[in-house]
């Protein structure tokens, strides 16, 4: 009696400093519908759970790590072989970045089809999609961390395409690298865009989507009757199924770094020729292998500066869908946006394929 | 500078009070604002570290290469390659991709050179002739004084 009491007094004093019952509220009212594509739902959370592993990881990773050309790789190479669990927590974050990128895509895919992005959701679609260019920003940024001889050429290639850009890709690029080149400049220079200023932005990010996802609720597509959907409450029902699957995730991604631990390769060295066979991350391997195929002048326009124009453009084109799909604001069904995303994965798909066999 | 009325109830033409401090206030945070921001943008900037300039080069010794064979050099602070050709000529360009920043490498088996960044082939003049390259490598002049092979910018 005393202990409930005192446990009932305790929610009095926190209602009336932080207005916590206003909140229990709105979590004990929200539902999730479900219909025959609820499975979609779960993505963003997993896309969410790889995030706070990285959080996690990246933090722990930060405790031995030495951002300079000198040291980098055998901070890396000691992380590896010495610290204890080392290899895991490295390992873990590695892995952990690339499912974080394939769920963004899929979440984003499956959004896309489902055409949830449509009014009034349009400011959840950008802020997603923002999280995404975001992401591949870890990504690249990451991928440079352990001065590995992979990791130069791509960071060289992936910073000399800003170099591209008519009128301010020279100042782009010198702002980069931290010069001319690539060097131990640029490594530090990542470093802190990794750590620090991705993490904030992100984190900005992060905290506007999730908390339009809440204002809003889950988008119904187009033709599952809103209404008469039948729904499960939130708390317990779905955040018990999200729990099951971050656990499952959690022990894929301990299974993956045991049996295949990431790998480090060799140091980075400014002379040595760039190695047969390489190539980017496979997120960017779409895009790098249509650079293979570009020639240099296409007409009078650079062939490098025509395939930067256009993933821009295709850039802009996703962030803006919400607009330019007007049919699915008025709940309809838009088959050409449908083609469309069909054949942007499967150009992904084609594209990384022939990169990794070519 | 416009006089400034004291009363804006009169309607007269000039700018009112409530409108004067606007502009005030307004300017003042935006000069706040560019002096924040503009040294942080500056800060971003590298400072340029001149260094002495490069103009020769002992890349390698006579007798080291042997034909269709390569070595790659330091030129000043960048990546070069010396080409000791089939014909027993003596070739030395920079090794920089003129496609995307990457470092070329000889291939024996094409006796040509070639980028495995994007797949972009030069000839022994440094001429782009396949792949992605848009421009010719830099060919240096390569000289043999001694028993020492020098390379001198162009």
């Amino acid at each position: 009696m005393s202990q409930q009491n005192r446990r009932m007094q305790i929610g009095t004093w926190l209602d009336e400093r932080i207005g916590w019952s206003a909140i229990q509220e709105l979590a004990m009212h929200k539902r999730v519908p479900m219909h025959r594509h609820s499975i979609w739902y779960y993505l963003g959370g997993m896309t969410l759970f790889c995030f706070l592993v990285q959080v996690f990881t990246g933090i722990l990773l930060l405790l031995y790590y030495r951002p300079t050309a000198e040291a980098a790789f055998e901070s890396v190479e000691f992380i590896m072989t010495d610290v204890p669990f080392g290899w895991l927590v490295r390992s873990l974050h590695s892995w952990s970045a690339n499912l974080m990128i394939f769920f963004a895509f899929v979440h984003m895919f499956s959004v896309f089809f489902m055409r949830a992005y449509r009014r009034p959701r349009e400011l959840t679609w950008i802020s997603g999609a923002l999280l995404l260019v975001l992401s591949l920003g870890f990504g690249f940024s990451g991928y440079l961390l352990p001065w590995n001889q992979l990791a130069y050429f791509a960071t060289k290639v992936g910073t000399d395409i800003l170099g591209e850009i008519p009128l301010i890709g020279e100042w782009l690029l010198v702002v980069a690298r931290g010069g001319e080149d690539v060097t131990g400049a640029t490594l530090t220079r990542f470093f802190g865009v990794h750590v620090a200023i991705l993490p904030m932005i992100a984190t900005f990010f992060l905290l506007l989507h999730l908390a339009l996802v809440q204002k809003q609720g889950m988008s119904v597509p187009i033709g599952e009757e809103y209404k008469k959907a039948p729904s499960m409450p939130f708390l317990p029902n779905f955040a018990v199924r999200d729990l099951v699957g971050w656990t499952l995730a959690l022990g894929i991604l301990v299974l993956l770094s045991s049996i295949f631990p990431w790998e480090l390769g060799v140091k980075a060295d400014p002379l040595a020729p760039a190695p047969a066979g390489i190539r980017p991350e496979w997120f960017f391997c779409f895009m790098f292998q249509t650079l293979k195929y570009i020639p240099g002048k296409v007409f009078f326009i650079n062939g490098e500066l025509l395939g930067i124009i256009g993933f821009s453009l295709g850039g802009l084109a996703l962030i803006l869908v919400p607009f330019l799909d007007r049919k699915a604001g008025r709940e309809e069904r838009n088959v050409l946006f449908t083609a469309i995303g069909w054949v942007v994965i499967l150009y992904i798909i084609v594209f990384t394929v022939l990169a990794y066999v070519e | 500078m416009t006089e400034i009325k004291t009363d804006t109830a009169t309607g007269g033409s000039g700018m009112g009070r409530r409108r004067f401090f606007d502009v005030v206030l307004g300017g003042g945070i935006a000069a706040l604002a560019g002096g924040i921001l503009y040294p942080v943008v500056r800060f971003m900037i590298p400072p340029e570290q001149p260094e002495a300039a490069t103009s020769m080069v002992v890349a390698a010794k006579v007798g080291e290469l042997a034909p269709n064979t390569s070595k790659m050099f330091r030129f000043g602070k960048d990546p070069a390659i010396l080409i000791h050709t089939d014909a027993g000529q003596y070739r030395a360009f920079s090794a920089i991709c003129t496609h995307l920043d990457c470092t070329v490498q000889y291939r024996d088996d094409l006796k040509h050179i070639w980028c495995a960044c994007h797949n972009g082939h030069y000839d022994l003049s440094g001429n782009n002739i396949a792949g992605p390259p848009p421009t010719p490598l830099a060919q240096y002049d390569v000289a043999v004084r001694g028993d020492q092979i020098i390379v001198t910018r162009a």
